[in-house]
């Protein structure tokens, strides 16, 4: 990725996020949990505040001008999310509860309505449960096969495997942009072009993507993306499906109920157009609110510069985990999102992630909804860490640090 | 509190090194426990006689604080009644989700004191408690704590 420019001062980004001015267990927050979910920063929390205290009515439906202004702030949010995605129209942005309910949209929506038993689904190992289950659904419902692409020592997907688990009853590929385990980036353009040549549309999971780097649906040409607001440092509760507009005018509703019809008749209902037929009942509408200025937020700071601020702190974070005696990482495969795993010699996960949290760091401990990936790498859980734009190299530090007590502890 | 509170001596020497840790060959009750949080998984044996726990064994894997609970269970029960386990259960249930114990009642057990501070790791403590419960029971299925 092209870093030319000089990263501007993260520090200044830090003082954003009130939360980081708090304490855990008494010390002040060493936040590396980000993968998990993002902290706000005051631009998005002050946003969904300042919408509720002067614009907030219910949209698409008032007749008076509070409801016009609350509907203009919802649909310009629509073309927000457009352009960071770089999608060709906004009414291929469908609004969604974060990438679980995207992604059980797509399974229910363009799967079940159209596919038979023994229609296949290609995963990968790397998989977070949130992309596995709801295919896993749909085996149980209509008898539909699951195929998984395998993962390399390095933690890569294996691209010659991959490209043998494709038959005639291949009818998608699903698959993480960015592994919130391994931190791996997935050659998604490739995997794309390889599924599109066998004629296979591809969603892609970019839940640990969005937030690290730029991300252009055109350019990877995937048929559906997904991504949840709450990790791009917008609230809980919102997110986007991406779909190809001929994709999703050619999909039945996955919900019914308000807003997403034309006419409703006891004898005959039509539906509304893409996107309105798939967002049914009011939405979260202070959510998507929020979510608008949490992008703005991360333009205004450059998705380029996100995504070198993270490089950099993997490049100085990883020698100096790996100086640690007995440590090891999962996940070694370049690129890389700022995630790391690790496990260490005769100490659990969630024993180090204890000590951690004693320590005021916090991190995740545990198998990450990716179980299918601890059992690849033979370990029960790992610890992450993981980065965001207000990361530095104290939180690195202090985690260096509070592993090194852990070792102490348990020697 | 301190993490030493937390991980006593007693409980990272039993995490390193489980006591009655193996099969029991003669077991009547055999019963499976996981921890899905964790990923702590544990076997347990029991040797059973007229409502007399006579022998318990345990095999599995797990962070420090499970698999000193099981090893410290294993001893704490050995040659109790069911009722004597059910009421000792009790208290250290009590002990890891309050913090106290009634004075002296639960002897080393009460290592575990420091677990009430962390109650995410109150299942990591308890996994092999309700494992005993189960197999003591004859419950069919496996233990979770989720």
């Amino acid at each position: 990725m092209n870093t030319k420019t000089r990263l501007p001062d993260f520090s200044r980004y830090r003082i954003d996020f009130p939360l980081l001015q708090e304490t855990n267990r008494g010390k002040p927050v060493i936040y590396l949990d980000s993968a998990a979910s993002a902290q706000k920063p005051r631009q998005v929390i002050d946003a969904m505040a300042d919408f509720y205290v002067r614009d907030y009515a219910n949209i698409h439906r008032g007749i008076y001008e509070l409801s016009e202004r609350a509907t203009r702030m919802y649909e310009e949010t629509r073309e927000t999310v457009r352009r960071y995605i770089h999608a060709a129209h906004k009414e291929e942005i469908v609004f969604v509860r974060g990438t679980t309910e995207g992604i059980n949209l797509v399974a229910q929506s363009f799967g079940r309505s159209q596919w038979q038993q023994g229609d296949e689904v290609i995963l990968s190992t790397m998989e977070h449960h949130s992309n596995i289950v709801p295919w896993y659904l749909l085996k149980e419902q209509i008898g539909v096969v699951l195929k998984v692409i395998p993962v390399t020592d390095s933690g890569a997907v294996d691209l010659e495997e991959y490209k043998k688990l494709f038959s005639p009853r291949t009818k998608m590929v699903a698959i993480t942009h960015a592994s919130n385990v391994l931190g791996t980036i997935n050659p998604v353009k490739e995997i794309t072009a390889f599924a599109h040549s066998m004629n296979v549309p591809v969603l892609v999971d970019g839940a640990q993507a969005a937030p690290h780097m730029p991300v252009d649906v055109q350019e990877i040409d995937c048929d559906f993306y997904v991504f949840s607001g709450h990790k791009i440092y917008g609230p809980t509760g919102i997110g986007v499906l991406y779909g190809k507009k001929a994709l999703l005018d050619a999909m039945p509703p996955y919900q019914g109920g308000g807003d997403m019809i034309e006419t409703v008749a006891f004898s005959k209902v039509t539906f509304a157009k893409t996107p309105q037929k798939f967002e049914a009942g009011t939405p979260d509408i202070a959510g998507v609110i929020g979510l608008g200025a949490a992008i703005r937020y991360m333009q205004a700071i450059g998705m380029e510069n996100i995504y070198a601020h993270e490089q950099s702190l993997l490049h100085y974070a990883e020698p100096k985990l790996l100086a640690v005696p007995g440590l090891r990482l999962i996940g070694t495969a370049t690129p890389k999102v700022g995630v790391i795993s690790f496990v260490m010699d005769s100490i659990h996960p969630h024993d180090i992630g204890t000590v951690l949290d004693h320590e005021g760091v916090a991190v995740r401990a545990g198998h990450h909804c990716a179980m299918p990936l601890m059992e690849r790498f033979n370990v029960p859980a790992t610890v992450r860490a993981s980065f965001g734009i207000y990361t530095n190299e104290n939180d690195v530090d202090a985690l260096f640090e509070a592993i090194l007590l852990a070792k102490r502890l348990f020697a | 509190m301190s993490l030493r509170e937390l991980y006593q001596e007693i409980i990272v020497d039993h995490g390193k090194q489980p006591r009655n840790f193996g099969k029991l060959a003669n077991a009547n009750h055999c019963q499976a426990g996981h921890n899905p949080l964790c990923g702590d998984r544990l076997m347990l044996y029991i040797v059973e006689r007229n409502g007399i726990v006579e022998d318990v064994h345990f095999e599995g894997a797990g962070c420090a604080i499970s698999v000193a609970s099981a090893s410290l269970m294993t001893e704490a029960v050995k040659g109790k009644s069911v009722t004597e386990i059910d009421k000792l259960f009790d208290l250290f249930h009590h002990l890891v989700t309050e913090g106290s114990e009634p004075e002296g009642s639960l002897g080393k057990l009460a290592a575990f004191g420091g677990v009430a501070e962390f109650p995410v790791r109150v299942k990591c403590a308890t996994l092999a408690w309700h494992t005993l419960k189960a197999a003591l029971a004859n419950d069919p299925d496996p233990v979770t704590t989720e």
